[in-house]
């Protein structure tokens, strides 16, 4: 059975093979927002600037990570019955200079990972919702390279 | 340097899970505060009331909310929000008043009684609140940041899972003998490395309860506390309420991301390290004059993060500092000599009251099973959600 692919949350990143997180950057300091800010530049004396839809960096390292030992409370949706453990990483989009939240893709323990871990953005299943579609999410997904410099 | 003020009454209604209206807490706090005082609430010229967001209207107006329970005198009141900072931001409003010199004598009070289990958002469908969606999209509980914190201490300054252990023993320790903590029983390493895993590395025992509790503060100018009978009150030297300024780097409760630094350079000091430096030049002293703290132990690993922040060792030298003993009563510079979060849990509005209540006993030698030997000077640390920085040095 195929479900249909919708995103959990307009707007944030793309639906495509490669997809992209998306944000805003200002027009004066060149300050990256994610979520995408669009009322006005958070970045002192740029309340003036533009905010330019841009797409982030699909890769960044893994700047700590942890997981998910109980079933969080609502609104989460849990999957599965009883819950099993999911792993959460703070990553650093390296040109972006911003550290982004996101589930790492099911499968990976926090034993799998370090600080410093090289990490792609994908989508996964965040649930199905009741008409049974895939409801879809961005994770992250190790590449298996350690990121240069790292710490 | 800002002048000081006198904290004249303490007064706490021990922590728990009592399940009654907080309001009763509340009163129960301010009693002792005022008898400690010895100030008959008829003279109370200003109350400043932390807000609690879990028992609808009443809890937010606080300072009416207790203005009200303790009858009418038709003073001013205030009514303050800024999550764990309630506190903090409480005092803030009653210090400033009176060296304003708009009154002489103040109260200051929080309390709550909370769920169980994690702290939850808002219910509804709430597309525009980070706090909705962080849960929504990625299942991040409060917890989930205290284990990034923690990991981060593991992969960078070596911490070990023994040392954030070793926390929690040494609180539990800390605790066992105060009458407001809500736990008093001390733990084993093995007892704590048994408990279940909620935020890899962070187990049960290593994150903190919500409770039930609620705290008072009688606040007065020092010459109306010298004038009635304080001849050596504990001061208040320092209250920080500050914010972050851009870009945060750190990520905090409850954002998706940090602030990008790609277009403005971070700020050579963390959200959490200015906030101990906006007490310390306030005070007009350093982390070496500081013999003891309290800090937010949110989880045992945040109480680590704390030792740097506060400047009481340089970064990445906490796990040192807790291994030689210089944070456990009989060390150095003892923190949590109260138990901390570990033994009371949480209960928002009053716990930052709490923390000032402590060093006022600690100061004045009244701490009975956890006193602090010949503490002068003392800070509290923490931090509320969405950017409120919270800490107070008070001395004698």
């Amino acid at each position: 059975m195929t479900h249909t692919r919708v995103a959990a949350i307009e707007g944030w990143f793309t639906l495509d093979d490669e997809p992209h997180l998306l944000g805003t950057r200002c027009s004066e300091s060149g300050t990256f927002y994610f979520p995408p800010e669009t009322t006005m530049s958070r970045a002192p004396g740029c309340s003036a600037a533009t905010l330019e839809p841009v797409q982030l960096s699909r890769i960044g390292r893994v700047w700590s990570y942890t997981n998910a030992g109980y079933k969080p409370p609502p609104p989460y949706i849990a999957m599965t019955d009883p819950h099993v453990p999911f792993v959460i990483a703070a990553v650093e989009l390296i040109e972006e200079r911003i550290v982004i939240l996101g589930q790492m893709v099911s499968g990976v323990t926090v034993d799998d990972l370090a600080v410093g871990d090289e990490v792609e953005v994908v989508l996964d299943t965040l649930h199905f919702d009741d008409d049974g579609n895939e409801v879809v999410v961005w994770k992250w997904k190790p590449t298996g390279r350690r990121a240069e410099g790292a710490q | 340097m800002v002048d000081e003020i006198a904290i004249i009454g303490a007064g706490m209604h021990p922590w728990g899970k009592w399940g009654r209206n907080f309001v009763e807490y509340g009163v129960a706090a301010i009693s002792d505060a005022l008898t400690d005082a010895a100030v008959d609430y008829r003279d109370i010229q200003f109350v400043a009331g932390a807000d609690t967001m879990r028992n609808g209207y009443p809890g937010y107006v606080a300072g009416a909310t207790f203005a009200q329970a303790m009858g009418w005198t038709g003073i001013p009141v205030t009514s303050a929000y800024g999550a764990c900072a309630s506190g903090a931001m409480a005092i803030e409003a009653a210090r400033q008043r009176i060296l304003a010199g708009l009154c002489d004598v103040a109260l200051v009070v929080g309390a709550d009684t909370t769920p169980k289990g994690f702290l939850a958002p808002q219910s509804g469908e709430r597309w525009t609140d980070p706090d909705w969606l962080r849960f929504r999209l990625i299942g991040a509980t409060n917890p989930t940041y205290f284990g990034l914190y923690a990991r981060r201490r593991i992969d960078l300054y070596g911490a070990t899972e023994d040392d954030f252990a070793a926390v929690k023993v040494k609180n539990a320790r800390h605790g066992l003998n105060n009458p407001y903590a809500r736990y008093r029983k001390e733990y084993t390493t093995e007892e704590i490395m048994a408990s279940p895993i909620v935020a890899d590395p962070l187990r049960l025992l290593h994150i903190c309860a919500t409770s039930d509790g609620g705290a008072a503060l009688v606040l007065a100018s020092m010459d109306w506390a010298r004038a009635h009978g304080h001849a050596n009150p504990v001061r208040i030297k320092a209250v920080s309420t500050i914010t972050p300024t851009f870009p945060n780097t750190v990520i905090d409760m409850p954002g998706f991301s940090t602030d990008s630094a790609a277009g403005v350079p971070a700020p050579e000091r963390t959200f959490k390290q200015a906030i101990g430096d906006a007490a310390y030049a306030q005070a007009g002293i350093g982390p070496e004059d500081i013999n003891v703290a309290e800090v937010y132990d949110l989880s045992s690993a945040l109480e680590l993060d704390w030792y740097e922040d506060l400047g009481l060792c340089e970064v990445g030298g906490a796990e040192q500092l807790l291994r030689d003993g210089d944070t456990t009563i009989g060390g150095r510079v003892p923190v949590n000599p109260s138990g901390g979060l570990s033994c009371f849990g949480e209960a928002v509005p009053a716990q930052a009251i709490a923390q000032v209540c402590e060093l006022t006993w600690q100061l004045r030698g009244e701490a009975t099973g956890r006193q602090v030997d010949n503490a002068t000077a003392g800070i509290t640390a923490n931090q509320g959600l969405f950017g409120h920085g919270s800490a107070v040095i008070v001395s004698r």
